[in-house]
């Protein structure tokens, strides 16, 4: 161990003495490497995507809960989208639903839950000093600002964005003549999306190698909070899935604009042969879903683990099942990738192969209902703080759980044929998918809140915007299912003149309602952040009285987190309300051999060893002080 | 607002690898996945019918040669590296570099040889998928040529020696790992065209 840690006085440990930190505006807020500023920078253009892709779904809602009505005043707005009889454009609709999809999924959920928490959380809960290569984390949210600005400048192209559904599917997405929607707008979603995987791909490298390779002395896998586990797998899958979506890409870029016929084949438009011959549109399917069902998980995996933490904080017991935890997140990482097929089943494929997807499929359902079981076990006698955070999260495990039970209708290959393609499927994937990792952001946004800026938000509006969302999410989704059982199709601009469903106009006057409401109810919490950024409660140390290393550092730290020495790791991270203990929480930092009253036998053993080690350390530690 | 914070101690690396290191192996595994992608899509397709059938262009043969005989200076020159004997480093390097341009000529010749049988980019997919898998190796190649030729200026100015070997040892795995995925894509085509 001695040896060991001598060993290491190369490398990394220059690069901090090197540069002097001379910060100016533009190296601390814009081209910052400090993990803590790109957490925030995620946030912030995460948040602005969120009021953009919130909007727009506003904007799709009037148009299906109130087909009649006319949307003169929206003019200023959106002008020409706007026709003669103030009704919205039918393919600005399809932009509409197309954007609002390929936003919240990317550009907020996993952008802003994924690159905020994982960079402003791994380094402050491992116990390191930065993200293993600071530049590259720089560059990972330059590439996601400048995806951003792509994406951004095609909402306003004369064509309109991208209209062919946020999965783009070929043919209707790689010809242009097929919709207005996939001319240039198309083409700035590839190159956007390009640029959004380059992103990806280097924030998740970076996660993976500083959480293999940075942790601090005695973290080990086992120690690690269920946050960074999450991060960590989340980045996994991430790095295996966004590949594949690249490859997926860059042939139908090349259908687009180069005339291949990867994805094309015989295909008339307008009275028109088209010259592609041999092509297959089934093969983009199973490109694009290869990452699209892993990015379900990479947008759910974040969520689950500030979860895991938040409960087991404000619950003040140890989470239940640790090793269950990373063993069930471990199973859905694998499954994630052997159950893509499963959004294809009326794709015709063949039969046999549905019912091997759908048999994968159904057993996701066994470690997320290990996750949802440890959740409410944790819950159960705790000394339960609810704090908006712990309320945010117990609405993800609802919402977990109500979303999750129609998965299993969903993932029957037989039953799927009259769901596909209904509001029941966007009902399931909006609450167990959207709003469940929503919650989750907003659960870590109020939890690290007092870390990020060394302020506290405001409580009491905290519940209200909790309340209101919480039930609005409900109204709004959950008369979907009814509906979608019905059989009313997704994506439809007008629905009135069909028999089916023309009778469903008050449900869907409630739903948009309810829509604008929950929407509303958002601008609660802008308020609230951008407010007790600059004028809310300081914040102590450890406002949460929370075991994990990120409250052992100063309340604003600085590039580098700890002043001094990191510290070292003695015990897991949830001994919460320990028998025997004086407080009801040991930070990890607190060694075993100081709190003989509340270890248990094995523990009480472990206490020699660690008498030893920490004394080889002391030696250590006099070595270095006398060599600088 | 945030205060000047002074640093006494060391980052505590709990394995040994160097973290650009491994960052590379990872950045590995996208490329790895990338292919993966397409290779299976090649034989999804394939196995679809409609497939135009063709011969390879000889010159595979020949450039799956150079590449191999790149990896052999490489090593060569790494090992040189290892002993301080800079003429040799050198000397491997330049010849490595030399050889991947080569290499990247031999695939253009492919792609002159694939016209001339009428295998078009633009036509039946079994074509477009050489085009591509050839297209997008050789762009990841130029970049390993680019990170050779940075080794090799920093090899003048003295910075490649036995006590500092991490650029150098990771435009090593780099350029191995580019000439196992040409091989990879080659026996691949061998098997499936």
């Amino acid at each position: 161990m001695a040896t060991a840690s001598v060993a290491h006085h190369d490398g990394a440990v220059h690069d901090h003495h090197d540069h002097e930190h001379h910060d100016n505006f533009i190296t601390k807020y814009i081209f910052s490497t400090d993990h803590k500023m790109i957490g925030k920078q995620f946030l912030v253009t995460g948040i602005f995507w969120a009021i953009i892709g919130g909007f727009l779904s506003i904007l799709f809602r009037l148009q299906l809960g109130f087909p009649e009505m006319n949307l003169e005043f929206l003019r200023p707005l959106l002008g020409g989208w706007i026709d003669e009889g103030g009704k919205l454009d039918p393919t600005f609709y399809l932009a509409l639903v197309t954007m609002h999809g390929t936003i919240m999924v990317f550009f907020v959920l996993t952008a802003g839950l994924s690159g905020t928490f994982s960079n402003f959380l791994i380094p402050l809960q491992i116990g390191a000093r930065d993200m293993a290569s600071g530049f590259m984390n720089m560059l990972s949210y330059w590439f996601f600002f400048l995806s951003s600005v792509i994406m951004f400048i095609s909402l306003f192209i004369k064509t309109g964005p991208a209209g062919g559904g946020w999965v783009v599917y070929p043919p209707l997405s790689a010809l242009e003549q097929a919709i207005p929607g996939s001319g240039l707008g198309m083409t700035l979603w590839l190159v956007a999306m390009t640029f959004f995987i380059a992103s990806s791909l280097l924030g998740g490298i970076n996660y993976i190698t500083t959480v293999i390779n940075l942790r601090t002395k005695g973290m080990s896998f086992s120690r690690l909070p269920l946050t960074i586990w999450a991060f960590f797998l989340t980045a996994v899958i991430g790095l295996l899935s966004f590949p594949v979506l690249f490859a997926a890409a860059l042939l139908l870029v090349f259908d687009r604009s180069f005339g291949t016929s990867f994805y094309l084949s015989d295909i008339y438009v307008a009275g028109e042969a088209l010259p592609n011959t041999g092509g297959s549109p089934v093969l983009y399917q199973h490109l694009f879903w290869f990452l699209g069902h892993p990015e379900v998980y990479i947008v759910l995996l974040p969520a689950l683990g500030i979860t895991s933490e938040v409960i087991a904080t404000n619950s003040r017991k140890p989470i239940f099942g640790y090793k269950a935890m990373v063993v069930s997140m471990l199973g859905i990482t694998i499954l994630s990738f052997i159950v893509w097929a499963h959004h294809m089943f009326v794709s015709g494929m063949n039969p046999f192969l549905g019912s091997i997807f759908m048999f994968l499929t159904l057993i996701i359902a066994v470690p997320s209902a290990v996750k949802v079981f440890n959740y409410l076990t944790t819950l159960w006698r705790g000394n339960l703080i609810f704090t908006p955070a712990m309320l945010f999260s117990i609405g993800l495990v609802s919402f977990f759980i109500s979303g999750g039970l129609t998965g299993i209708f969903l993932g029957n290959s037989a039953i799927d044929i009259q769901l596909h393609d209904t509001y029941f499927v966007v009902a399931h994937f909006h609450l167990v998918m959207g709003s469940a990792s929503f919650f989750g952001l907003l659960a870590g946004v109020y939890h690290w809140f007092p870390k990020m800026f060394g302020r506290m938000l405001d409580a009491r509006l905290g519940y209200i915007h909790f309340w209101l969302t919480f039930v609005g999410v409900y109204m709004v989704f959950f008369p979907m299912h009814y509906i979608g059982i019905a059989g009313f199709p997704r994506r439809y601009y007008s629905w009135t003149n069909f028999e089916f469903s023309n009778m469903y106009t008050d449900l869907n006057m409630f739903v948009s309602v309810a829509a604008i409401i929950t929407f509303a109810a958002q601008f609660i919490f802008l308020f609230n952040f951008f407010y007790s950024m600059y004028r809310g409660r300081k914040a102590t140390q450890n406002p949460w009285r929370s075991t994990t290393l990120e409250w052992t550092t100063p309340i604003e730290p600085g590039h580098g987190n700890w002043p001094g020495e990191i510290p070292t790791v003695y015990r897991w991270p949830y001994d919460y309300s320990k028998p025997g203990a004086a407080e009801d929480f040991i930070p990890q930092t607190v060694p075993l051999s100081q709190t003989p009253e509340s270890n248990l036998p094995h523990e009480q053993e472990l206490v020699k060893l660690e008498l030893e080690i920490m004394k080889d350390e002391a030696e250590v530690l006099v070595a270095n002080e006398s060599k600088h | 607002m945030e205060k000047e914070l002074k640093y006494i101690d060391i980052v505590e690396q709990p394995i040994s690898m160097h973290p650009k290191k491994f960052a590379l192996w990872l950045f590995l595994v996208t490329v790895v996945m990338i292919f993966a992608a397409l290779t299976s899509a090649y034989i999804v397709r394939q196995s679809e019918g409609n497939w135009l059938e063709y011969e390879l262009p000889e010159i595979f043969w020949v450039t799956s040669g150079i590449v191999l005989l790149s990896s052999v200076t490489l090593q060569w020159s790494y090992v040189s590296a290892k002993k301080d004997n800079f003429v040799s480093l050198r000397l491997g390097m330049l010849l490595t570099v030399l050889l991947g341009i080569a290499f990247l000529v031999g695939q253009w010749y492919s792609w002159i040889a694939l016209v001339d049988r009428d295998v078009f980019f633009v036509g039946n997919p079994a074509g477009s998928f050489l085009y591509v898998f050839t297209g997008l190796h050789a762009l990841h190649l130029i970049s390993g040529v680019i990170f050779l030729i940075i080794v090799l200026i920093s090899t003048f100015r003295l910075k490649v020696h036995s006590k500092s070997l991490n650029t150098m040892e990771m435009a090593t795995t780099y350029w191995h790992f580019l000439g196992g995925l040409w091989l990879y894509l080659f026996m691949f085509l061998l098997l499936n065209h």
